[in-house]
């Protein structure tokens, strides 16, 4: 479950290899076309991004002309500004941290104790529970939002950053992680002996799940916020450029709210600047988060 | 300590109550009703008359193909692709984290960020792609109002988004494949090409059963992308309504129409679309099971 347990098969010793094994492709090295394929799949992943700090750096005029600019201006810092004041970007930063942290806090915390609840405890219908937990997932988020919308106008929270929180506190998706490390992760004695301690159900949770789960409640604590800051359709019907979130500044963007598009590249740029840097500190948790989930999904 | 594990999972379950489940059952109720943006009291009852109105609406099966559509050239090439990946990624690479970090980078990009600068890159006039393709010696093509042209551009950003992370996806699978399938194939004399088609993609079959199926579930409600692409009037999917998708087609009806009715009408059929695909695969995975 954790990345050094992915890494496992292919930091196998070379000696036990025997030449036919040669051929399993798993531990074959990459030759030169390899790396020249990846990298080509490597240009096509970061180019856009980099390119949109080259536009970022230009006026709107330049932006307009052929050829398109390959190299770096000297506006990045105006237009980031020009982003930051005319679109909203610094009230939905702050908005957005003040959402995602919120979410994601909630979200790992209760997942992990569903989580728990499904993988270690045994309980009437938690087989049932949990299937339904899983077919969850499989409804858009647009079964919901006319009647969210409805109900929020009739308490007057339009614009308000709770109507966002609310809906995603705990997620199916969080929960069904938890319980996959959790089988695996928590040897059920270790449950066993703090009951015959004699200790309370949250003490067991506080001294023995909380300390076990704690790697996997770290990457789904990434997984989330990365979900949440990037989440779209019901912050755009619920908020409005009054009270944005990044999102919904970025939708403002793109829908003629400020049309140099100089600007609306610094705001793009500026709303991604937060998870392009945990992706710089975190990426390898976060790629193994996710294809930890995959083998047990 | 009896009751403890209902309270462990009654949060999920009653958020889950709250904002999902009751909001389902409210707006298939809706559905059935005339609810209006702008007099959202008076809720007079409609019948199946929404539903007819859609079945009859040209606009509505046109977002129904194009969902398809763009659902099709958005998932199949993305899957194809990550399967190269993540059999690349799986050799013995130097700094193999970076290259997987390095590939799930464009998944930290917003829908709106992705959008905002693929529309620009898509741009008729001085845009990158089109400067590009000048050089192959093709005319520049009008990328937002061309059929085709916006279908493939909407598709190209969920693209560029997904595959990485699919290629990860695919990547966990690979290495669960236990080595000595490949070295009874070896010894059998099969090359690396028919050791990936017939050991590699066989073992992958549930994963990418499973890839599959999220999506197709991420295409149906495909939604922020065609949207921003249109830019100011994005909700109406361009001027022939070329890319508008059912998720489009609904907030279009709902929040820019102003009728709720209609779009809860629009929503239920998607979930209707979904559970119809759902027991597709479920046949399907069950004939898979017996083949084996």
């Amino acid at each position: 479950m954790t990345t050094s347990d992915l890494t496992l098969p292919q930091a196998r010793p070379k000696k036990t290899r025997s030449r036919r094994v040669m051929g399993a492709g798993k531990q074959l090295h990459a030759g030169p076309v390899t790396y020249i394929v990846l990298g080509i799949f490597a240009l096509v992943s970061l180019a856009p991004l980099v390119w949109t700090a080259i536009a970022a750096s230009r006026t709107d005029r330049r932006l307009a002309q052929t050829p398109p600019p390959l190299w770096f201006g000297g506006n990045l810092f105006k237009n980031m500004q020009a982003a930051w004041d005319q679109a909203g970007l610094g009230t939905a930063m702050l908005n957005s941290v003040i959402v995602a942290g919120t979410i994601t806090v909630s979200t790992v915390v209760f997942s992990t104790l569903a989580g728990f609840a499904f993988a270690k405890l045994r309980f009437k219908f938690s087989g049932v529970l949990l299937l339904l937990t899983i077919g969850t997932m499989m409804i858009p988020p647009q079964l919901a939002v006319v009647p969210l919308y409805l109900w929020m106008s009739n308490l007057g929270w339009s614009n308000q950053l709770q109507t966002v929180i609310l809906p995603t506190l705990v997620t199916a998706f969080g929960t069904f992680f938890m319980r996959q490390y959790l089988v695996q992760a928590l040897p059920s004695e270790l449950i066993e002996a703090a009951r015959v301690d004699g200790a309370s159900s949250l003490r067991v949770v506080w001294h023995v799940v909380f300390p076990a789960a704690r790697p996997a409640m770290a990457v789904l604590g990434l997984l989330t916020f990365v979900f949440a800051w990037n989440d779209f359709l019901w912050p755009i019907i619920a908020l409005t450029q009054q009270n944005p979130t990044v999102q919904v500044a970025l939708n403002s963007l793109g829908t003629g709210y400020v049309p140099d598009q100089a600007v609306i590249m610094a705001g793009a740029l500026l709303g991604t600047l937060p998870l392009l840097i945990a992706f710089l500190l975190f990426g390898k948790q976060i790629v193994g988060g996710i294809m930890a989930g995959a083998i047990k999904g | 300590m009896k009751a403890s594990p209902y309270a462990f999972i009654a949060p999920f379950f009653i958020i889950f109550g709250a904002f999902s489940l009751v909001p389902l059952l409210y707006t298939a109720w809706y559905s059935l009703h005339n609810v209006q943006l702008s007099s959202l009291d008076t809720q007079t009852w409609a019948g199946l008359d929404n539903y007819k109105n859609l079945l009859s609406s040209d606009f509505f099966w046109n977002a129904l193909k194009n969902t398809f559509t763009i659902g099709l050239i958005s998932t199949v090439p993305q899957l194809m692709a990550a399967i190269g990946l993540a059999h690349l990624l799986n050799y013995r690479l130097r700094g193999s984290t970076v290259w997987r970090v390095v590939m799930l980078t464009p998944y930290a990009t917003s829908v709106a960020a992705a959008t905002l600068v693929f529309t620009l890159l898509y741009s008729w006039d001085g845009g990158m792609i089109n400067w590009l393709l000048h050089f192959v010696g093709i005319d520049p093509i009008n990328w937002r109002e061309s059929d085709w042209g916006s279908q493939f551009a909407v598709s190209s950003i969920v693209i560029w988004r997904w595959t990485g992370y699919n290629a990860l996806i695919y990547l966990a699978a690979m290495q669960a494949i236990p080595t000595d399938l490949y070295e009874s194939a070896a010894i059998d004399g099969a090359n690396r090409w028919e050791q990936f088609r017939h050991v590699t993609i066989p073992q992958l079959r549930p994963t990418i059963l499973f890839t599959v199926v999220v999506s197709t579930i991420g295409a149906t409600q495909l939604f922020g992308e065609p949207l921003l692409f249109g830019g100011v009037s994005g909700s109406k999917g361009g001027s022939e309504h070329q890319y508008q998708t059912l998720g489009l087609y609904m907030y279009d009806q709902g929040w820019i129409i102003g009728n709720l009715g209609k779009a809860s009408a629009i929503a239920w059929s998607m979930f209707l679309i979904l559970m119809i695909i759902a027991v597709i695969n479920l046949l399907f995975t069950r004939r898979l099971r017996k083949s084996q």
